[in-house]
């Protein structure tokens, strides 16, 4: 039983780098950018049918994870890395990885659509979030207790609005977490008193909350992400543990072609070039 | 033949039972083949429940000797108020931080609101229901009811926690008057769900199991079939209906989607039943996702699943001996 194991286990250390070289490319990571990957490995292998990209999912700490362990080649993250990670890469491949910026998402916050507060500034958001404000009416609102909606911490988003919206804090202990966008959206299109955030969402019951800046409202538009005027926006990045080359490199080529930027758009976020 | 031809026979030739037929040489080897396998079966199991109690204590022990997660997660800051800043309050469960706060006080606070809440409306619901079944209910009823109610218990529970979040979260909120769509009451109603059923099959078994004599004896000296049901199948039935109360109690406190649906998942501590409520179950399911293996956060995600597992050890432990006492008071403290 143990040696079929043991052989078991040989056999795989030794056929997942040479399948890695026959002609395939494993990409892995953010659950955010699953559908874009696939989308774009469909299109690829359309044109060059002899290469074969694998894409998964999992969350970006998994994609990253795997880069350290060498079982993808590129990682998909909706975050930038973090240090620790960059240290594992380093003590493991003595390089600390190639980022490449592949595409833009915009974090939205929604309020349901009978809220008459149509835009806030990311203060504050801040201060929603953190709980420091707990009645729509210190807003500009009716008087009703504010119902926060948030992500797990397993999600990139959350550390997205952690990072950017409320500088690094804690959200408030009534924050309510909700797994995934589309159970945010739900969740907020049912709650009149309710503020949830998530990627680009089009679903009925909701508004997209504006964010004001100086004395402009900026709607979290495909103009306004692109060219970065909307404040909550983020990059979506591929890692790779050097620099790319061969079929890895031809991927990422495509992947930034006017063709594959046309995907980013079909699938909902927002080109980089 | 003399006798010592005979003794020299015996000598040379060990004495055996008589020969075996083939058939019932192969029937033997048969026996032992399945009682062998059987045996291997049953071994499976518990080294299975040993390898896994030793899997996750060991990811849970790196809490406790590796400096880096002492630091970040020593007893003291998981039990104990933490003096973060003015006006935050002392007990958080924010483990993707600067600081990380990983105080389980929220975690604890919010399994018991969902469990406390679901065993209050289960087991009244599944112990009278199968009283129900086994005395009064008419033989086509119950054979209606049974079955019904046994599948029920077949019924996923990612399908449960759906069911909370998008049908009952609204009427609950309408009918009590709740802030929030989601919080400890609807995740202990669809919890109750998923229990029910569990607590009513195990209870039933238990009372049709009550020997008929009993009954008779007791409608025999006057008893109503009520006072009957109540005061000698029930009190009868009782270690059956603790075991079941103690199964239901089980998959309650491990109970994960359905919690992780309907509950809001807040790390606040509020015993108020309209609040949300985090379980221990499912923060380990939301967060084991993405945790860095082998990060403080992760062996802080197999010390929770620890935790479980000695409540419900304890909990077993305590129902055994309480049925130990209630069987001894029930034979007349013969033992």
């Amino acid at each position: 039983m143990k040696a079929i194991f043991g052989s078991l286990v040989i056999g795989l250390m030794l056929a997942l780098p040479l399948s890695a070289h026959a002609g395939n490319v494993t990409v892995k990571g953010s659950d955010t950018m699953v559908i874009l990957g696939q989308r774009w490995a469909e299109e690829f292998m359309k044109k060059t049918p002899a290469t074969k990209v694998q894409v998964t999912g999992g969350g970006s700490g998994v994609g990253l994870a795997a880069l350290q362990n060498g079982t993808t080649e590129i990682a998909m993250s909706s975050r930038e890395i973090k240090d620790a990670e960059k240290q594992k890469l380093r003590a493991r491949y003595n390089s600390t990885g190639v980022e490449i910026p592949v595409a833009k998402d915009g974090v939205t916050f929604y309020v349901n659509e009978g809220n008459p507060v149509t835009a806030l500034t990311v203060e504050q958001l801040r201060s929603i979030y953190v709980g420091d404000v707990t009645n729509w009416k210190q807003l500009g609102g009716p008087d009703a207790p504010i119902i926060i909606y948030s992500r797990e911490n397993s999600s990139g988003t959350y550390v997205f609005v952690k990072d950017h919206v409320l500088d690094g804090e804690d959200y408030a202990a009534s924050a309510q977490t909700l797994p995934g966008t589309a159970a945010v959206v739900n969740a907020v299109s049912k709650e009149k008193n309710s503020i949830g955030y998530g990627g680009a969402a089009y679903a009925k019951g909701i508004k997209e909350l504006k964010i004001k800046k100086g004395n402009e409202d900026i709607a979290p538009t495909a103009e306004n992400i692109k060219t970065g005027k909307y404040p909550l926006s983020r990059d979506l990045y591929f890692y790779l543990r050097n620099k790319p080359s061969g079929d890895a490199k031809t991927f990422i080529d495509f992947a930034l072609s006017p063709e594959g930027q046309a995907v980013v758009t079909k699938v909902g976020y927002f080109p980089v070039k | 033949m003399d006798r010592h031809a005979i003794m020299e026979q015996g000598l040379t030739q060990p004495l055996i039972a008589p020969a075996l037929s083939p058939a019932a040489r192969r029937r033997q080897l048969r026996e032992k083949v399945i009682a062998g396998f059987i045996t291997l079966m049953a071994f499976t199991g518990i080294a299975a429940l040993i390898l896994i109690i030793i899997f996750v204590a060991k990811e849970a022990l790196a809490l406790f000797t590796e400096p880096e997660a002492r630091h970040e997660a020593s007893l003291s800051k998981m039990f104990l108020a933490q003096d973060v800043a003015p006006g935050k309050p002392p007990f958080r469960w924010q483990p993707v931080s600067k600081i990380p706060k990983v105080s389980m006080i929220p975690l604890f606070v919010g399994t018991l609101k969902t469990t406390a809440v679901s065993m209050l409306v289960a087991v009244p619901l599944g112990v009278f229901g199968a009283l129900f079944a086994a005395e009064f209910a008419p033989r086509r009823l119950r054979e209606l009811l049974k079955p019904v109610i046994e599948l029920l218990a077949g019924i996923p529970s990612v399908v449960l926690g759906f069911f909370a979040l998008m049908v009952m979260s609204t009427v609950v909120k309408e009918a009590l008057g709740f802030d929030r769509p989601l919080n400890a009451m609807v995740a202990g109603l669809g919890l109750a769900l998923a229990i029910v059923p569990v607590i009513f099959t195990v209870s039933e078994d238990a009372l049709t199991a009550v020997p008929r004599s009993y009954r008779e004896a007791s409608l025999a000296l006057g008893a109503t079939p009520w006072e009957t049901a109540w005061k000698v199948v029930l009190p009868a039935a009782a270690p059956g209906i603790l075991a079941a109360c103690v199964l239901g109690f089980g998959r309650a406190i491990g109970e994960t989607m359905i919690v992780l649906m309907a509950s809001g998942n807040a790390d606040v501590i509020s015993w108020s039943l309209g609040d949300s409520a985090r379980s221990l179950s499912a923060t380990i399911a939301a967060e084991m996702g993405e945790v860095v293996v082998g990060s403080p956060h992760y062996s802080l995600l197999f010390f929770i699943g620890v935790q479980l597992f000695i409540f419900t050890f304890v909990l077993n432990l305590m129902a055994s001996t309480w049925t130990k006492r209630v069987i001894r008071k029930l034979t007349g403290g013969a033992a």
